[in-house]
């Protein structure tokens, strides 16, 4: 019931409050009538059931990656 | 390579899929775990998690004293056979169209499940999204549109949502079913039984998402259990372990967010004023193997009882039981594993399922059925 892939906005429809989203290469729309922040084209989402809860944390999903790599690093070290 | 640069599908795939960090990680639970001499036992509160865990055999990557425990976190699991009758009898009513989410069609219910109601003539849609209804209700001015609303925290904002743009265009013919239920009420009850086996849990991503990694804090405190609040993807179980066992190595008890990118501590706000606005909270919901559990869901306000199809149809209110087999209950509360059943894979498949935990893909039953992994004893 979950979907896990975040999706990126490649267009804002503000008449129907919604976006079209590309999960991975598939085109969706996706309702911004729970979304609490504004979105802009080329920014990440959540998705559930169709409708966007949240945009993917930027800041955060790169620190998390950065921390991956650095495990990553360590191991070509060794 | 730089990859500072932008966020990409690959950065927030592949990276949270990749082998190498999987195993990397696993190493370091080994060291962190290394100093602690006793079992660890965790549940994974979402049937997602199992899913992911079950998929990439993540329990045999990790040390022996690790068990992952399958929680009640598969909305079509918990629900209990009369309600989904509920459904089978409203679909067969005249005039009627009962709209769901693609995971209720194989659930059995007594007289059978909504594919056999289809078969009888009901005519049964289901959606991608809840607002798809509205299209479904405009279509069918004369017909009744029931929506059987099914799921967690995560669900429950979207059928607000739907019943304030059928409000706002005025439409008459959508009633509702709710079958919304809550996380932290039944990991209370799996927690605080005398038997419980639990030491730890792993939070669900999306219902976390929308309600924030506070709901989680009292079971925190009351019950000094570590929690962490993971993401989907591989990867990001594999770290909540480790963020885990280093409580365990440090002796803390908190609450913690592996998954970051998705989950703050207060959540969505607005979704959550749209569950206020519709729903508050019901005495109590009987979840399927596991029983009553007060104030674990919701109904809707009084203020919108007109809406309410339980009030509307002539439908039954008696408990039935599960076939007799079926250990989906103990499952469900981490007593038993699937094995421990003996009609898992025999007289219960996926594509015969007896019990609701082997229905959904998210099911305990059915993930052991479909990957055979976990033989780790
Ligand atoms: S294998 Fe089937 S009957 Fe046994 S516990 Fe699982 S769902 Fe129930």
């Amino acid at each position: 019931m979950c979907l896990a892939i975040p999706s990126k906005v490649i267009e804002i429809d503000h008449e129907m409050n919604s976006i079209t989203v590309d999960t991975m290469g598939a085109a969706r729309s996706a309702s911004l009538d729970l979304l609490p922040e504004p979105v802009e084209i080329g920014d990440y989402v959540i998705l559930h059931v169709g409708f966007a809860i949240r945009k993917v944390d930027e800041k955060s999903a790169i620190e998390v990656i950065d921390y991956y790599n650095e495990i990553l690093a360590d191991e070509q070290e060794e | 390579m730089n990859k500072k640069s932008k966020l990409s599908f690959s950065l927030l795939l592949d990276d949270y899929r990749d082998s190498h960090i999987i195993k990397k990680i696993a190493e370091r639970i080994d060291q962190s775990i290394a100093g602690i001499d006793r079992k660890i036992r965790i549940m994974e509160v979402c049937g997602g998690h199992t899913h992911i865990i079950a998929k990439y055999g993540l329990e045999q990557i990790l040390p022996e004293t690790i068990e992952f425990i399958h929680g009640p976190g598969c909305p079509v699991c918990i629900m209990p056979k009369e309600r989904i009758d509920h459904a089978y009898i409203m679909s067969l009513e005249k005039d009627v169209i009962l709209v769901s989410l693609g995971d209720m069609m194989r659930v059995p219910g007594s007289y059978g499940s909504l594919f056999d109601a289809r078969a009888k003539g009901a005519d049964i849609r289901f959606v991608y999204s809840p607002l798809d209804t509205l299209d479904i209700a405009k279509e069918n001015p004369d017909k009744r549109i029931v929506f059987f609303a099914i799921g967690f925290e995560t669900t429950t904002p979207m059928t607000a949502a739907l019943i304030e743009r059928q409000i706002k265009e005025s439409l008459k013919n959508i009633l509702y079913h709710i079958n919304h239920v809550t996380v932290p009420e039944p990991m209370e009850v799996v927690v605080s039984e005398d038997d419980s086996n639990i030491d730890a849990f792993i939070a669900p991503s999306h219902v976390s998402v929308i309600t924030g990694a506070k709901i989680y804090q009292p079971i925190v405190n009351k019950y000094k259990i570590p929690i962490v609040v993971s993401g989907f993807e591989p990867v990001d179980v594999m770290e909540s372990v480790r963020m885990i066992v280093q409580q365990f190595a440090d002796n803390r008890a908190e609450l913690e967010i592996e998954y970051k990118r998705g989950v703050t501590t207060e959540g969505n706000i607005k979704a959550q004023k749209m569950i206020d606005k519709y729903f508050e909270k019901d005495d109590f919901f009987r979840w399927r193997g596991v029983g009553d559990i007060p104030q674990s869901s919701y109904r809707l306000r009084s203020e919108y009882s007109y809406l309410n199809a339980e009030l509307i149809f002539d439908l039954p209110d008696n408990s039935i039981d599960d076939h007799k087999l079926c250990m989906c209950g103990d499952i469900l509360k981490g007593k038993a594993k699937p094995f421990d059943c003996k009609a898992f894979g025999k007289t219960c498949t996926p594509g015969k399922p007896l019990g609701a935990c082997m229905v959904s893909d998210e099911g305990s039953c059915a993930a052991y059925y479909r990957y055979g992994r976990f033989n780790k004893i």
